[in-house]
């Protein structure tokens, strides 16, 4: 009787063996399918009557990706190769990226369509890094050329105001995501039916959204209050519809109520971020011109000479 | 040990050699020690090889030398240099002014280490130390150019040294980043240049505009 467990035994040992072994090549194999889908993304993105096979594709096998995602990044996260596959973009998804924030198509959804389970930190991090310093430079120009004429007026850097603009706009692009990723996860434990995105696909939104602002504030220096308004209107309407056209699939199965007060949330906070930043680093343009006083006063004198 | 039970070694038998271990390999480096020389000859040689290198930037060619043997004396130098030079600029009140010195140093450094880690994450060959050695020394022109500056901001302070300013800042600007694209754009993988020269790109132009907005008090 022993020796015929002890052969039972054995016999799963075996067993347990053989699935190990069988295991490397499910995993070498599932590896090999991440390495091939930029390559169909990059072709089936040069295609552009296929828009609609993309959207399909990106419904249908978006288990797959989760579970591929899942697979990808299986180093431990104290090694370096964990952060690498954070920046596994080439130049080429970068860009298409960056044009799918500025141009949104409607009814396409901008993690589905761009990011499909390859989220990178490449984009927000230097998006945001370069907005920082768009906006404390135009805010600087513009303050100048606003006060140029004036007597009184002695020239600051305004050095502090990169600060407070790098924690704001990384504050704003890093624990606005985490407060959203968390309040989705809290509803999808409640509601079954809920897509949800992973927390690097939430930043990658936010960073890349983020974009449409940058050539916002250069154009922010000309000193004329209609123009602001219009710009910062038509920046905010792109940028946010690329978020509500991302997470309204994501809560537009919850109840209605909180559906749309997450959104409209979302977009508060947007706006809030636009508005504070023109605000404050950039001087309101003045209104009274003391110049037309002057050939007035010219004139009068040049029409009593003439007298 | 079986096998040894029957080894003795008798008592009276002197144990004699050499110690040392002649030297088999003469690379280039290691063949002499280093201690026992002047400390006039350490620092020369030092100074040397520092002296190279801004040779090595002014007239940027694809040469190795730069890449292989790194140090990190040139970058301080340029670093402390620059960072005094953006002193006594307006600073009447310390939240307007111009940068202090902690905020320059922290930002050449702090900008130079994310920008060596954003190309060793995107899968970048050259080291760590090399990538901070090449982005240091590049700041070298910029440091001229703020020395320009300086002198041409003690002779007038109207539009036309403003002018002479941006003609001189901008160029430098242009030959720190082509310098530094130069040695470490060989390095990234061919389909992910432009991702690794654009925050060098930014870097630099985050000094240039520092030193462009210098005004004296």
């Amino acid at each position: 009787l022993t020796t015929c467990l002890v052969m039972y035994f054995l016999a799963e040992f075996d067993d347990a063996a053989n699935l190990l072994a069988a295991n490397p090549d499910a995993t070498t194999i599932s590896i090999e399918e991440p390495v091939e889908i930029p390559k169909n993304q990059h072709s089936r993105l040069q295609e552009p009557g296929r828009e609609e096979d993309d959207e399909l594709l990106g419904t249908d096998d978006s288990d797959k990706t989760e579970l591929l995602a899942g697979q990808k990044k299986s180093a431990p996260f104290w090694t370096f190769d964990y952060y690498q596959t954070f920046f596994d973009v080439d130049t080429y998804q970068v860009l298409d990226r960056i044009k799918g924030s500025v141009f949104p198509v409607p009814g396409k959804n901008f993690v589905r369509l761009y990011i499909r389970s390859n989220p990178d930190l490449y984009g927000p991090f230097w998006i945001c890094a370069t907005l920082v310093f768009t906006i404390a430079v135009s805010g600087n120009l513009s303050n100048f050329f606003i006060h140029l004429g004036k007597p009184t007026y002695h020239y600051v850097p305004e050095f502090r105001k990169v600060s407070i603009a790098a924690t704001t706009i990384y504050a704003y692009a890093w624990l606005v995501p985490l407060a959203l990723w968390g309040f989705l996860m809290w509803r999808n434990s409640k509601v079954m039916n809920i897509v949800s995105y992973s927390f690097l696909e939430i930043v990658c939104v936010y960073g890349y959204s983020l974009f449409i602002y940058i050539p916002t504030a250069i154009l922010w220096i000309i000193p004329q209050k209609v123009v602001r308004w219009v710009l910062m209107v038509f920046s905010l309407c792109l940028s946010g519809s690329v978020l509500v056209m991302t997470f309204w699939p994501a809560v537009r199965d919850d109840n209605r109520r909180i559906a749309v007060a997450t959104v409209a949330t979302i977009l508060l906070l947007h706006a809030l971020l636009a508005v504070g930043c023109l605000a404050y680093f950039f001087d309101a343009p003045e209104l009274d011109f003391p110049a037309p006083i002057i050939p007035a006063h010219n004139g009068t004198t040049v029409i009593t000479k003439s007298h | 040990f079986p096998g040894l039970a029957d080894v003795s070694i008798p008592q009276d038998i002197p144990v004699e050699g050499e110690i040392t271990v002649p030297v088999g390999s003469h690379s280039p480096d290691e063949d002499y020690s280093t201690l026992d020389e002047p400390v006039k000859d350490t620092i020369m040689r030092d100074l040397k090889a520092v002296g190279k290198k801004f040779v090595h930037v002014m007239y940027p060619r694809k040469s190795s030398a730069l890449l292989r043997d790194w140090d990190l004396w040139g970058p301080l130098v340029l670093c402390v240099s620059l960072a005094l030079m953006l002193q006594g600029g307006s600073a009447d009140s310390k939240d307007d002014g111009g940068p202090q010195f902690a905020e320059v140093f922290v930002l050449i450094w702090f900008g130079a280490v994310v920008i060596t880690l954003n190309s060793k994450l995107l899968g970048g060959t050259i080291s760590f130390f090399q990538s901070l050695c090449v982005l240091g020394y590049c700041v070298m022109p910029l440091t001229v150019a703020m020395l320009v500056c300086r002198l041409v901001l003690l002779a007038s302070t109207g539009t036309v040294s403003f002018i002479i300013r941006l003609i001189v800042v901008g160029a430098m600007f242009g030959w720190s980043t082509l310098a530094s694209t130069a040695f470490l754009a060989d390095s990234q993988p061919p389909n992910r240049k432009a991702l690794v020269v654009y925050p060098i790109f930014l870097f630099y132009f985050v000094i240039s505009w520092m030193i462009l907005t210098f005004t004296p008090q």
